[in-house]
C-alpha cells in the first residue's frame, strides 16, 4: 500500500495516539497491542489529522524543524503506518 | 535463591482485571481455576477504582476487563469511565451474553476502546454445545452491533479438537462479520482445559492442516483483518516466553483481589500471592515475594541455567511445569531439552487414543457444581 499524494491523511479511528508519562514517549494503542514511537514518528502522526496531504505534512515539519529534504523519510514512515492501519486515506 | 533481586523491576504495562468468576457460559477450556466456586467474595467498586488508579500511576496502559463474564458486574460502566479518565486503553473481553445495543452505546460513551467477542464455533449447534448455553445467534448480533458503533471488532475463537475442523468456516465467518482482528487461540491446557485435555487436544496433523489454512487466509486478508495466532505449545520445540517474563509486564487481579503474575498462578503452591485489599499495587509489584519469585534467571536450574536461550523464553511457563511435572521450578516440559519432555508426548498419545476410543468420556463443563465437586 502506498500513500496517495492527493488525499489528506487521517489517524485511524480505531487506534489511539497518546503521550505516556511513565514511559516518557508517545505510543499507539490498539486492541491488545502498543507501539512505542520515537519523537519524529510521533510528530509525523500528530499531523495526520485529516486536513493535510503528504506534501503538506512534509512542508509543515520542514518549517517546524527548520530543515529540508524530509520527503523520503516521511513517505517511508507513512507507508509503514498505512500498512499497519495506523493511518487512513479516504 | 529465587526472589532476590537488586534492581528495580520494569513497571507493569498490562492490567487484567478479572472482575468476577460469575459466567453464564460453561466452556470446558475456561482458564479460571477449577476451584473458582470457593472464591465467593468480589472486590467492591471502590477497591477496583483504587486498583486502576494505582496501576495506571505505575505505567499500566493496556487494560482488560475480563472474568468470568465482566458484564455481570453492574458497576462496569463506572469502572470503564474511570479507566478512560486515567488514560487506559480498555478492552472488554466478553462472551457477548447479556450485551444489548443500549449497553454497547453506554460503554462507548463511558470511554470503552474495544470489545472482544468470543465465539465458540462457526455453527450454532457446536457453539451452543461448547458454550453450554444457547448463545450463537446473539453473539453474531453482538458482533454486528460492535462494528456499527465504531469499535474495532475483535473476534476470539478458542481452537480445540471439537472445532478445529471448522477452520475454513470460522475464517469465513470472521470475514462476513467484518472482524478487524481475529484471535485464533489454540487452547492452552490450564484450569478446565487441563482436566479436559484428552478431549480437546487435536492431533499434530489436525494442527498443521488448520495452521496452513489460517496462514493462507492471513495473507489473503492482509491490510483488512489482523490475525493473532496463539500457538499450540504442545507441538512446539521450545516453550513460549510466558507473560513476556514473570513480573515484567503483566499484572492480573483476580475477582477477590488476589494479585497474580499470570492468570493461572493462583494454582502454584507457596507463592503467597498478595491481595489488593492489604497492599498497594506498587508494594505488590516491587516488594512481594510472589512477583519477584521467577523474575530474572537466578531461580533457574538445569537445563535452563546453562541454556543459551534462557533470556529468550525465560524457561517457559511455570504453571505448565507445575501441572505436568509437579515442580514449578522445572523447565517447561514443552521444551525438548527438558528431562520431563515425555509428559508432553504422553499427553499427545493419550489424547489421540481418546479420539479413537468408542466410549469417549464426556467433557467436564465449567460450572459451580463441577467446581465444587472437583475442589
Amino acid at each position: 500500500m502506498t500513500i496517495n499524494a492527493e488525499r489528506p491523511i487521517h489517524f485511524s479511528r480505531t487506534h489511539r495516539l497518546q503521550w505516556e508519562e511513565a514511559q516518557q514517549k508517545n505510543v499507539i494503542l490498539y486492541p491488545e497491542g502498543m507501539v512505542e514511537l520515537n519523537q519524529s514518528s510521533a510528530e509525523i502522526l500528530k499531523l495526520c489529522d485529516g486536513t493535510r496531504t503528504l506534501a503538506q505534512i512534509v512542508s509543515t515539519l520542514e518549517a517546524t524543524f527548520s530543515t529540508s529534504g524530509l520527503t523520503n523519510d516521511i513517505t517511508a514512515f507513512l507507508e509503514v503506518a498505512i500498512q499497519n492501519g495506523w493511518i487512513n486515506q479516504n | 535463591m529465587a526472589g532476590l533481586i537488586k534492581t528495580k523491576p520494569t513497571p507493569p504495562r498490562w492490567l487484567l482485571a478479572e472482575l468476577t468468576y460469575a459466567c453464564p457460559l460453561q466452556c470446558p477450556y475456561c482458564s479460571n481455576p477449577i476451584d473458582y466456586a470457593n472464591y465467593k467474595t468480589e472486590l467492591s467498586t471502590e477497591d477496583w477504582l483504587r486498583v486502576l488508579t494505582q496501576a495506571r500511576k505505575m505505567g499500566a496502559v493496556q487494560l482488560g476487563f475480563s472474568g468470568g463474564e465482566p458484564l455481570t458486574r453492574k458497576d462496569l460502566p463506572e469502572l470503564v469511565k474511570h479507566a478512560r479518565n486515567l488514560g487506559y486503553y480498555s478492552n472488554l473481553i466478553t462472551s457477548g451474553y447479556g450485551l444489548t445495543e443500549e449497553k454497547i452505546v453506554q460503554l462507548k460513551e463511558a470511554g470503552l476502546d474495544h470489545i472482544q467477542v468470543s465465539i465458540q464455533a462457526s455453527s450454532q449447534e457446536l457453539n451452543d454445545h461448547i458454550a453450554g448455553t444457547a448463545s450463537f445467534a446473539h453473539k453474531q448480533e453482538v458482533a454486528h452491533l460492535v462494528k456499527k458503533h465504531g469499535y474495532p471488532m475483535v473476534l476470539c475463537v478458542v481452537i480445540h479438537r471439537e472445532n478445529i475442523h471448522q477452520m475454513p468456516e470460522i475464517l469465513a465467518m470472521a470475514e462476513e462479520l467484518g472482524a478487524d482482528y481475529l484471535e485464533l487461540a489454540n487452547t492452552q491446557y490450564y484450569g478446565w482445559a487441563h482436566i479436559n485435555r484428552d478431549l480437546l487436544l487435536p492431533t499434530k496433523e489436525q494442527f498443521e492442516k488448520a495452521e496452513t489454512i489460517a496462514q493462507a487466509f492471513k495473507e489473503q486478508v492482509a491490510g483488512k483483518m489482523k490475525i493473532y495466532y496463539v500457538v499450540p505449545d504442545f507441538y512446539e520445540d521450545r516453550p513460549k516466553a510466558c507473560m513476556n517474563g514473570w513480573g515484567t509486564t503483566f499484572l492480573t487481579i483476580a475477582p477477590d483481589g488476589v494479585a497474580l503474575p499470570c492468570h493461572s498462578a493462583r494454582e502454584l503452591p507457596g507463592l503467597e500471592c498478595p491481595n489488593v485489599k492489604d497492599y498497594s499495587i506498587e508494594e505488590i509489584w516491587n516488594e512481594s515475594k510472589a512477583f519477584s519469585y521467577f523474575r530474572g534467571i537466578e531461580w533457574m536450574k538445569e537445563p535452563c541455567s546453562s541454556c543459551d536461550e534462557k533470556e529468550k523464553d525465560f524457561g517457559g511457563c511455570h504453571c505448565q511445569a507445575y501441572l505436568l511435572t509437579g515442580d514449578m521450578h522445572n523447565a517447561d516440559p514443552v521444551c525438548s531439552k527438558s528431562p520431563h519432555h515425555k509428559v508432553i508426548e504422553d499427553a499427545i498419545d493419550s489424547a489421540a487414543k481418546s479420539a479413537l476410543s468408542a466410549n469417549e468420556k464426556p467433557l467436564i463443563f465449567r460450572n459451580s457444581k463441577n467446581s465444587k465437586l472437583l475442589s
